[in-house]
């Protein structure tokens, strides 16, 4: 699987400089205050998970990093990064492979070259055979892998996952938690992964930032400094769940 | 199977409740009489359905491109939106059968006229439904466009515009099955042609068969126009199950 990066991931920019970085950024919506004061810095490659309760910001802060709402107070700087939204996005009378392409539409390509190119991934993305169906006729599982194909063939350096697995039952999470560790493997990016699932969080970023209720605040970031691939019954794993439930005042309700 | 059964019945009580003397045939003709009148006058009737179908149709045209292209300006620019969405609304409290007489003066008994008439009846269902559809795109698709640094134009022709076609063709179709109206009052205004000529020149002469047979030509040019328009959303509009489809 090889896609082309708008930006390098690496080379003539320092390695191991940050992608996404934020500085004690607000943002609100109209009265409603949405993040307060949120510092955070994601190394180039690196898998950065957000996890809160719902409402707490969390979509915001992805908004924020790309570009489509300006903070309140402080400061954005990111790498140009690629959006998934929450639910897929999928658009109903597009064909797979159309809404696969769409970044490319976008950027100018035609119709035949930005089919083609999406095409060439169907394969490693276990959707072959299913190019000209329509979203309506695809599995859940299925249309989130044509939405992150779509989100990686804009060909940005950051990619933001906003709850990429949320509407899933449970066992099509696991497995589709399993194969984007597997996918991310191959195809390094800087990722932001918003979720609600603290578990998820842990299976697969290398730090989990831990926001409070609205207006979110960081309450904590956790260093993952565990090997891949990561089950859900590792001991490292468990605890690290158990902990950042407990930080987030979930354990007693 | 129960509405063929039911129009039956009707037909039949029609006919029977004529047959049988219970109302002057002068005033309500027998459905076999009007199909009679229908076979008898056929040389006459054929030209003007012929007429009347190309003014509904020409006047349709006109208001599907009138129509379309300020649903989008509207959906585009909010001066524009706030400018002419009284003059849209306002439009259709202009009684047609009052100003057709003012419209032939100006315009003459050509074709002209009627178009007019036609598209100011049929333009206001086409313009707010696609107007609301443009607005319902999938606000989660909206964002992912402008993520992707999508230019205004490319969101109205990637998202905006095929989310708005399933609406668009709910506001076609209503046009569809009222396009007749604007002609007929057209050509009762002024005009030699056209179905709603022969009504008026039946009804003169008392030839009341002839005028329910013009009648029955205009109900079956409605039916026809709206089933078209069926028919082409059901090949444009594939993407939406059948059960929900043309509900805006």
């Amino acid at each position: 699987m090889q896609i082309e990066a708008e930006a390098p991931l690496t080379g003539a920019r320092e390695v191991g400089a940050a992608g996404v970085e934020l500085e004690g950024v607000d943002a609100a919506y109209g009265a409603v205050a949405a993040l307060r004061g949120v510092t955070l810095s994601v190394a180039r490659g690196e898998i950065v998970a957000v996890v809160g309760p719902s409402g707490c910001g969390k979509s915001t802060l992805l908004e924020l990093v790309c570009g489509l709402i300006e903070p309140a107070a402080g400061r954005v700087r990111a790498d140009p990064a690629a959006l998934m939204p929450q639910r897929d996005a999928l658009l109903p009378w597009l064909s797979a492979v159309d809404n696969a392409g769409l970044a490319l539409r976008v950027a100018g390509a035609s119709r035949a070259a930005a089919r083609a190119a999406a095409r060439e991934h169907f394969a490693a993305f276990g959707l072959e055979g299913f190019e000209r169906a329509r979203p309506a006729a695809l599995s859940g599982g299925m249309r989130q892998r044509v939405a992150f194909l779509r989100t990686l063939l804009a060909g940005r350096p950051v990619l933001c996952l906003d709850e990429p697995f949320g509407a899933l039952d449970a066992l099509t999470r696991l497995q589709m938690q399993r194969w984007l560790a597997g996918a991310l493997a191959r195809e390094p990016r800087t990722v932001l992964l918003v979720t609600h699932d603290v578990e998820e969080a842990v299976l697969l970023a290398d730090r989990v930032v831990l926001l409070s209720a609205r207006p979110g605040r960081i309450i904590e970031i956790l260093d993952v400094e565990l090997p891949r691939p990561r089950a859900r019954g590792d001991r490292a794993v468990v605890e690290l769940r158990e902990h950042a439930l407990r930080s987030l005042g979930e354990t007693e309700a | 199977m129960t509405a063929a059964i039911g129009l039956l019945a009707l037909l039949g009580g029609w006919e029977a409740l004529v047959r049988l003397g219970g109302v002057d045939p002068l005033l309500l003709p027998a459905p076999t009489q009007i199909l009679e009148a229908l076979w008898e006058d056929r040389a006459l009737l054929a030209p003007d359905l012929w007429t009347t179908t190309y003014e509904v149709l020409l006047g349709l045209a006109a208001a599907i491109v009138a129509g379309a292209a300020l649903a989008v300006a509207m959906h585009l620019s909010p001066a524009l939106r706030r400018a002419l969405r009284p003059l849209v609304i306002g439009s259709q409290a202009v009684p047609v059968p009052v100003i057709a007489p003012l419209v032939i003066l100006v315009l003459g008994f050509g074709l002209a006229p009627k178009l007019l008439l036609v598209a100011l009846v049929c333009f206001f269902p086409i313009t707010i439904n696609l107007y609301d559809g443009l607005r319902a795109a999938d606000p989660d698709a909206r964002k992912l466009l402008r993520s992707l640094q999508a230019g205004r134009w490319q969101a109205l022709r990637l998202v905006e515009a095929p989310a708005a076609l399933p609406a668009a063709f709910t506001g076609l179709k209503v046009a569809a099955a009222v396009a007749v109206i604007g002609a007929v009052f057209a050509e009762w205004a002024g005009a030699e042609r056209g179905l709603g000529h022969a009504l008026l020149t039946a009804n003169g002469q008392l030839e009341s068969a002839r005028a329910f047979a013009a009648t029955l030509l205009l109900f079956l040019l409605a039916i026809a126009l709206y089933g078209a328009c069926a028919l082409l959303e059901r090949h444009v509009v594939d993407w939406v199950p059948a059960g929900t489809r043309g509900r805006p």
